[in-house]
């Protein structure tokens, strides 16, 4: 067990936990928009950021991604936090005014959009938290998509933009989307995501389409399993 | 070159090769590094050779690397009486061999000349931009020939590598750095012993040694320039720096755009390897390493430490988190020491002549000495290696010779886009890691670019943005889309529409971009910003509350006028206006349309009578 | 051989010089840039299916890099050194008027195939500046006069050919 100190509160932890977790645990609540249970952590967004104190050293640290130690002290509410998540939210609004995602997070951190940005017209609801790159490559495994660019006019898509023949389908990154930036259209046998549309399957038993064939041939190819044995939704079988 | 068995034999190599390589045999050597190459050197060498020929005379011409006073290339040294030549033309080739080189007669007009008293000077130590210089690590660039290992070892090369294999231990050579108190002179200025001592503890193989070879500061060549010059240098400290921490492999990082640096590299590695001092069992011993090449693609993000790795990877160059150290997880997650090129080039001599010799140069806490690239408005542009501690007012006047025209100082930017602008002000102080550092520069890789009176400070933080803003890799939120803002801002403010909050919300982004970035091109980018406006604050008011640009930069904020008393009507600037703004009769003054005029600059260049006024 | 197989023919000749070796994408991007002068999807393609790396993931490395090109460049690169020597010195003049002269902005290439214009973030031949280094040729001091020149030399030779 590792003891720390977060907001003058001693606690304790088994060793490894990341802070954003301790902190949690201990029933202080910390904003997150990048850190999904699903991936592996980026530190991208840098919501959740708090400061640390060991010895005489201060500095500010991502709680997601760093591991609680012995005696350390957290303020996760100093003057430089707060500024740094005001900053943030500010920034985002101005990247996404329509999120209301965004907006509502905002509105909970008390942070108003900052008038001077210009607001940006062309990026979406997109954030770049990168949770859609990351399940689709450490999830699902076929890594359709991916960051593209550097800087500010970084995206997330499939390469070229254009459809990916390794895509199946299967809506992981729509899941992991913290703004619902990524737009999934189903509409009765078919399913269109990433400019691509979908066969649907069909249950076997119910009728209801439920999955993308191309991602139960993915299953199928994967497990061994054969298709035949896949095409029952999960309420059936 | 033959496999050498042993340290003794090296130094047997060592003692034959001086016969060959004797200093007191007359022989030119030509400066062939980046400035000299785009001033024609390479043209200069072969009609140097071409006469040599024909005047059937028996002496060497070499071709070695940067001799750092680019300001006057191509330049030619005649030894050994180190007869210094400046800007020497092909058509110069005939009489430096027929007279110099044959008779010992010495020709004057290639000779520097000083500005000032129009004396000339005949030998290169003397002259003034060499003579307050150290030149310890920089020094033999001007005498060997790159591509010959022979041409390192026979001024001593590698004879640190064979005494710390043959007589120090790992430990000890890691207790003579950190005696020797060397700092990384790539950016942060780090203890090079610290992560060396860190590596050799840490768990995990294989360990790895990286020279980071990826100078990406604008304004910054000293790297090239080591790398193109004395490659070996770099390579000897990587061995031992191997040896210290335990690693069996090593990468040099080279920055795309050093195509000469490549190749001057693979030969020395490929040199090194028949010589035995790369490879398995190096000099007869049981430590084996050896060292790879990797291109950089051109990204400055990756001279930070995790986004290096991230690309020698394979991959974009991101950074990650770091919160646990590159000195136990590194490279493939393994111990790592990632030095910059000129650090390494420094081991060597501290194994040479002893830690406490090193110690005794410099400050307190910096010690050794350091290349600065000086460059902008300065008469003697080059490369100058001073011991720490030097004045920025003896580095810029005495060496650099002061600012060209006659004009004002105002600032030189020290650090890269993550240092600072040091005004006029602080000329006094003494340059090292922490000074700087406490005035709200950094050391950097040691670029210095000084401004004078016609650089707007503002535009300089807008340059520094833009750069950053293209170079920041996106990752995270308060880098890609802080720094934006904060150009956009800046952007606004030069071109006239900046408003009164706009400085306060300018430190209030840079507060939180310099807290909240994931990795150190994020947490430095708002330095430029910062220090013109700690230093250079009235300008950016000029710009703001004023609509006025005072050093005549800002496009929106000025005008051009031509004065009638000065213009002759020569109607050049008629001809050279691409939008037609100038008009006037010939022989009578001209006069600018400001309405149509977009301040491109065209009619000043061209004017020989400096009758454009810029307001 | 169609394009498309002779890109993919060069592009498996490039992969296996450097092992088949997923770390080296970079240096194999590098190669077929050198090879082709940008970086042809299908070569993409191919060296991804043949290092056994995501199309993404190499998509994401090509257009991370500024020294890769997705587009055909012309004949002559032409590029402009943005370091600080030489902007203090007037770089963003000699960009203007480059852009002028060649009718096209960086990252564009003129509609004769004839130059493309590029800007890089500083050479390393401060001394120089401002410096404009076009294909392997350093070009220092440059002015305004300068640019039209070294442009017009290029194009008479051009014609002469």
């Amino acid at each position: 067990m590792v003891n720390l100190t977060v907001d003058g509160k001693n606690i304790s932890v088994s060793e490894g936990t990341m802070l954003l977790e301790a902190i949690r645990g201990a029933g202080i609540s910390i904003p997150t928009l990048c850190a999904h249970e699903a991936v592996s952590r980026s530190g991208a967004c840098r919501l959740c950021v708090v400061e640390i104190k060991k010895g005489t050293r201060t500095r500010i640290v991502t709680s997601c991604l760093y591991a609680a130690e012995e005696g350390l002290i957290v303020d996760t509410k100093s003057e430089r936090v707060l500024n740094v998540r005001r900053l943030v939210m500010e920034l985002l609004l101005a990247r996404c005014p329509e999120s209301d995602v965004l907006k509502k997070l905002a509105q909970e951190l008390g942070v108003e959009p900052q008038a001077r940005f210009v607001a940006d017209t062309d990026k979406g609801k997109c954030i770049l938290c990168r949770s859609c790159v990351r399940v689709c490559e450490e999830v699902v495994g076929v890594s359709a998509i991916g960051l593209f660019a550097r800087g500010s006019h970084k995206t997330v898509g499939t390469a070229y933009n254009e459809k990916s023949d390794v895509c199946i389908g299967c809506g992981a990154c729509v899941y992991v989307c913290p703004t619902g930036h990524i737009e999934m259209i189903s509409t009765g046998d078919k399913r269109k995501i990433w400019g691509r549309t979908f066969k649907m399957q069909p249950c076997d038993k119910c009728g209801k389409y439920f999955a993308p064939v191309d991602q139960l041939k993915f299953i199928s190819k994967k497990t061994g399993v054969p298709l035949s044995e896949l095409t029952v939704c999960t309420e059936c079988r | 070159m033959k496999k050498i068995s042993n340290a003794q034999a090296l130094r047997q190599v060592q003692e034959d090769l001086k016969k060959n390589f004797d200093p007191n045999k007359k022989m030119v050597t030509i400066c062939a590094g980046t400035g000299c190459r785009g001033y024609g050197c390479i043209k200069v060498k072969e009609e140097l050779e071409a006469e040599i020929k024909k005047q059937n005379i028996d002496v060497e011409v070499r071709a070695t690397g940067c001799f750092g006073f680019c300001e006057k290339g191509p330049l030619v040294v005649i030894h050994p009486e180190k007869i210094f030549y400046q800007q020497v033309k092909t058509k110069d080739a005939a009489d430096i061999i027929s007279k110099t080189v044959a008779q010992g007669e010495v020709i004057e007009k290639l000779l520097y000349r000083d500005p000032v008293t129009s004396a000339t000077v005949m030998k290169e130590e003397d002259v003034p931009f060499y003579k307050k210089q150290k030149r310890l690590v920089f020094g033999s660039n001007g005498i060997i020939d790159p591509t010959q290992i022979e041409s390192y070892m026979a001024i001593g090369g590698y004879s640190a590598l064979a005494k710390a294999l043959s007589e120090m231990s790992p430990e000890g050579i890691i207790d003579e750095v950190k005696k020797a108190a060397l700092r990384g002179r790539g950016g942060g200025g780090f203890l090079a012993a610290s992560k060396w001592e860190g590596s050799r503890k840490a768990h995990g193989s294989p360990k790895y040694v990286i020279a980071n070879g990826d100078e990406g500061d604008p304004g910054a060549y000293m790297d090239r320039s080591l790398m193109e010059g004395n490659p070996h240098s770099v390579v000897e400290g990587m061995i031992i720096g191997a040896y210290a921490v335990g690693a069996s492999e090593g990468y040099i990082y080279v920055r795309n755009e050093y195509p000469l640096a490549v190749v001057h590299l693979t030969m020395a590695i490929q040199s090194a390897r028949e010589a035995g001092l790369l490879g398995k069992n190096i000099l007869g011993t049981d430590f084996s390493f050896d060292i790879h090449i990797n291109k950089g693609g051109g990204a400055f993000v990756c001279g930070e430490s995790s986004a290096l790795f991230a690309s020698i990877e394979g991959r974009a160059g991101e950074p990650r988190a770091k919160y646990v150290h590159a000195v136990e997880k590194g490279l493939w997650d393994k111990p790592t020491v990632l030095n910059n090129v000129e650090t390494w080039a420094n081991v060597p001599l501290i194994i040479n002549n002893g830690a406490d010799w090193y110690a005794s140069i410099g400050t307190e806490k910096s010690k050794g000495t350091k290349i600065f690239s000086l460059v902008g408005k300065i008469n003697n542009t080059g490369l100058v290696e001073v011991p720490m501690g030097m004045k920025l007012r003896e580095i810029i006047y005495d060496i650099g010779g002061g600012i060209p025209k006659g004009r004002k100082f105002k600032a030189v930017q020290t650090g890269g886009p993550s240092g600072g602008c040091i005004p006029e002000s602080l000329l006094d102080l003494p340059v090292d890691f922490d000074k700087l550092y406490e005035v709200g520069s950094m050391m950097g890789s040691g670029g210095m670019i000084v401004m004078d009176d016609r650089s707007c400070m503002v535009d300089v933080a807008k340059y520094f943005l833009a750069f950053l803003q293209e170079e920041s890799c996106g990752k995270c939120v308060p880098c890609r889309e802080g720094v934006r803002r904060m150009r956009e801002i800046l952007e606004d403010i030069c071109a006239g529409k900046g408003t009164e909050g706009d400085i306060d919300l300018l430190e209030k982004i840079a507060t939180g971009v310099a807290d909240g970035s994931l990795c150190a091109l994020g947490g430095s980018a708002p330095n430029p910003v910062l220090s013109t406006l700690r230093y250079f604050r009235e300008e950016y008011d000029a710009h703001i509350k004023d609509h006025r640009c005072p050093a005549g930069v800002c496009k929106a904020l000025i005008t051009y006028s031509i004065d009638p008393e000065k213009c002759t009507g020569c109607t050049l600037c008629v001809k050279v206006c691409p939008v037609q703004a100038t008009s006037g009769e010939k022989k009578k003054p001209h006069t600018i349309d400001n309405n149509k005029c977009t301040r491109c600059g065209a009619c000043i260049e061209s004017c020989k009578f400096e009758a454009i006024n810029v307001k | 051989m169609t394009k498309a197989s002779n890109i993919a023919a060069t592009t498996k000749t490039i992969v296996k010089k450097h092992g088949r070796d997923k770390s080296a994408l970079i240096a194999v991007l590098q190669d077929i840039q050198e090879a082709f002068n940008y970086l042809p999807k299908d070569a993409l393609k191919a060296a991804g299916k043949s290092l056994g790396i995501p199309f993404s993931r190499v998509y994401e490395v090509a257009t991370f890099y500024n020294a890769f090109s997705l587009k055909p460049r012309g004949e002559h690169i032409v590029k402009i050194c943005m370091g600080t020597a030489c902007h203090v010195r007037g770089a963003a003049a000699i960009q203007d008027k480059m852009e002028r002269t060649l009718c096209i902005k960086p990252g564009e290439t003129t509609p004769d195939n004839k130059f493309s214009l590029e800007t890089v973030n500083c050479v390393g031949a401060c001394a120089l500046g401002p410096v404009v280094v076009i294909d392997t040729e350093y070009h220092g001091q440059v002015t305004m006069n300068k640019v039209d020149k070294i442009i017009g030399k290029l194009k008479e030779e051009g014609a002469q050919q």
